[in-house]
């Protein structure tokens, strides 16, 4: 288990040089930071005394190991277009973003896994293939499009639910929740949904595949010669099996949601990190661009780790297999 | 011998089964006008090449047949009561708690998620009233009798951690768990090393015969059958050909399909001086020969054979589905056909 874990770290490590190296190469191929941070008319002094302060003047390796070094102190400079300190920009945003994408998977889970199964055990029914034709539909309809019509729907037409914006936060230490009021919760229920909509489609079709062909397994067979009931068969044996890669799959996606919450945060005009990053980009803001790329990346290495511990946990045969335990 | 006397009542009747799969290439009828009976703690051996329908047989038995396969006609009963048309909940109860049944493949029979002992204590628990404790106790008996030495510790195992005999050890334990009274084993040692196979069967034999259970044993080995059969059902593209007592049907069979069957089998073949197999192969179920199934392999085949289908007709100590029987007194030397080089129709 400790050498699986280490393993993972260091292949996790790995895979942070490598996003810190392309975020760093934004700096040097997305415009001149020096030419975008002084006025137009300053003088050719003025532009080296900048680069010098900046340590724009040093060899491309000092630079890099610099970045890193203040990049795991969570120091990504000044943003360019807001002046104030990346790192403080990011810990405002994180949370509005987080919520979001932890609704949104949550959506996926509590509506995809029970759909998943109905569509697996009702394969016949109507409701089932209409279901799966909804689901089709869902995976083919780009996310923007989809929030667009929930805000003509519910925001416009029915004036129900507000179209853009948090609502009411309460600052709990650092972070602030929209969860704990009214209009946070009101406001967070479109862009979820929507943010929602892919993972819960593709966790039904997921589940449903793999429910589908758990039933068709011997063990199953022999589970109901047994005379185990149909909620033991179908929930204990059949959908526990079920969810070994479902576990992936959804992990994975988490990270997905968060990096494509980008597209829903700008429809809603959501204040997250997303949002944040549409408006660097814009801006060409190098330094919060270069931040938000490390920690997506962080958070996909963070969540692969996580799943891969699940897995283990999960099941006993790579128990047996990568821990050495118990086998004879 | 047999441990049942003849006049016993019937555990298991089957009737008339009929079995169909309704394909896209129109209906296929699996099992056709099956009927036997298994008397209580008889072992019935159900012989056939495969697609027989020896495994269709026993999953409509138990009520599990998948669709597009139904019973399309025909009764099962259960100790004189009918099982064929229960509702599912009520069938459900029977499974496992009368008839149990054991599968081919041990390997993939166990669930990989679970331990033995929770799958043990979940089947238990589901058809007695016991508490977890009990249930407990009873699994770790069952693998003593069933020889997983260790039981208090191997019961806390996963399936991944036993090999494949074990694995079928567990399995018996399973399909023991409740007492039932019949168990439908289909093939139960066809995946296992051939040096563990005997063990295995005689293991089942022997739980099966102190418990008083019944057995329905499917097998590709006319060994097994000798050795542990009390009767014996042969079956041909969907349809029993022969059926009656094991020595009886191998040394003196009265159908041409089961004198074939048995000469083409070395350590038990009649006066063969050499193996003889049976030209050609079971038709396919779209192309089912009308009249007698087997009349374009027979070497006895006649006129009436193409255009009147046999049932069962009393044939010495057995019962044959041929029309070579139809006067019901020629004792027949069948053997002969398949030792002598046999000359073919
Ligand atoms: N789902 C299905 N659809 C159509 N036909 C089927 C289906 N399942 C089984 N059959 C047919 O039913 C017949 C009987 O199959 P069965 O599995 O009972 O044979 P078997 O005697 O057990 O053979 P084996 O010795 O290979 O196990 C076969 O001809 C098979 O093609
Ligand atoms: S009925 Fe005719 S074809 Fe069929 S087994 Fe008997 S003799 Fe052969
Ligand atoms: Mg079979």
């Amino acid at each position: 288990m400790i050498a699986f874990v280490l393993r993972r770290l260091l292949q996790g490590v790995i895979v942070m040089l490598v996003v810190g190296l392309i975020a760093f190469s934004l700096f040097n191929f997305v415009g001149d930071p020096v030419s975008l941070m002084l006025p137009p008319e300053a003088t050719q002094a003025d532009r080296d005394a900048m680069r010098q302060a900046l340590g724009l003047d040093k060899p491309f390796y000092v630079q890099f190991v610099t970045f890193i070094g203040n990049a795991v102190q969570g120091n990504f400079g000044i943003s360019l277009r807001l002046g104030r300190p990346v790192s403080t920009l990011l810990v405002e945003r994180l949370p509005a973003t987080l919520e979001l994408a932890f609704t949104a998977a949550m959506i996926g889970l509590l509506v995809g896994i029970p759909v998943g199964v109905y569509t697996a055990l009702k394969r016949d029914s109507w409701v089932s293939r209409a279901l799966l034709t909804t689901s089709l539909v869902g995976v083919s309809l780009p996310n923007f499009l989809i929030g667009i019509f929930l805000i003509l729907i519910f925001a416009v037409w029915l004036g129900w639910l507000p179209s853009f914006g948090r609502g009411d936060t309460v600052k709990i230490g650092l972070w602030s929740t929209g969860f704990l009021t009214k209009s946070g919760l009101k406001s967070l229920i479109l862009p979820a949904i929507t943010l929602g909509f892919f993972p819960v489609t593709l966790i039904m079709r997921l589940v449903r595949a793999e429910m589908l062909e758990v039933l068709r397994t011997d063990y199953i067979k022999f589970a109901r010669a047994r005379g185990l009931s149909d909620r033991a068969v179908n929930f204990g044996h059949a959908l526990k099996n079920t969810l070994v890669p479902v576990i992936t799959i959804t992990g994975l996606q988490l990270g997905g949601i968060i990096a494509f919450a980008i597209i829903t945060e700008t429809v809603f005009q959501w204040p997250g990190m997303g949002l944040l990053f549409v408006q660097a980009v814009q801006f060409a803001d190098i330094p919060v661009m270069a931040a938000y790329l490390c920690l997506i990346g962080l958070i996909f290495v963070v969540i692969n780790l996580v799943v891969d511990m699940l897995y283990y946990l999960v099941d006993p045969r790579l128990r047996a297999e990568r821990g050495g335990s118990g086998g004879h | 011998m047999p441990a049942a006397t003849p006049d016993a009542k019937p555990l298991l009747q089957v009737k008339n089964l009929r079995v169909e799969f309704n394909t896209r290439r129109g209906t296929l009828v699996a099992i056709d006008d099956v009927s036997f009976d298994i008397a209580p703690g008889e072992v019935l051996g159900v012989v056939g090449e495969s697609g027989a329908g020896k495994s269709i047989t026993g999953t409509a038995i138990i009520g599990l047949l998948e669709p597009p396969g139904r019973i399309a006609g025909g009764e099962i009963l259960l100790e004189g009561m009918r099982i064929d048309n229960l509702p599912a909940e009520e069938m459900r109860k029977i499974r496992g708690r009368r008839i149990g049944a054991i599968f081919q493949d041990p390997l993939t029979s166990l669930n990989p998620l679970y331990t033995i002992g929770h799958q043990l204590t979940e089947t238990i628990q589901t058809h007695l009233a016991m508490s977890m404790a009990q249930a407990r106790a009873r699994a770790i008996e069952l693998l003593a009798e069933v020889g997983i030495p260790a039981p208090e510790r191997r019961i806390d195992h996963y399936p991944h951690q036993f090999s494949g005999g074990m694995r079928q050890r567990v399995v018996i334990a399973l399909a023991l768990c409740a007492n039932p009274q019949l168990i439908i084993a289909d093939e139960p040692t066809t995946a296992l090393d051939v040096s563990i196979q005997a063990q295995i069967i005689t293991l089942l034999k022997r739980l099966c015969r102190d418990n008083g259970t019944a057995v329905m044993l499917v097998t590709h080995d006319m060994g097994v059958i000798a050795e542990t059969a009390d009767r014996v059902a042969v079956m041909y593209a969907g349809r029993i050909a022969e059926i009656g007592p094991v020595q009886e049907v191998i040394h003196n069979p009265q159908h041409p399909y089961t004198a074939g069957l048995m000469a083409s089998i070395p350590a038990l073949g009649h006066e063969v001086e050499r193996l003889s197999q049976i030209e050609g192969s079971m038709p396919r179920l779209n192309a089912i020969p009308t009249g007698c199934a087997f009349n374009p392999r027979c070497p006895r085949v006649f006129g009436r054979c193409t255009v009147e289908r046999p049932s069962l007709l009393p044939a010495g100590k057995s019962l044959a589905a041929c029309w070579l029987h139809a006067e019901g007194s020629v004792p027949l030397d069948l053997n002969k056909d398949w030792s002598e080089g046999a000359v073919h129709a």
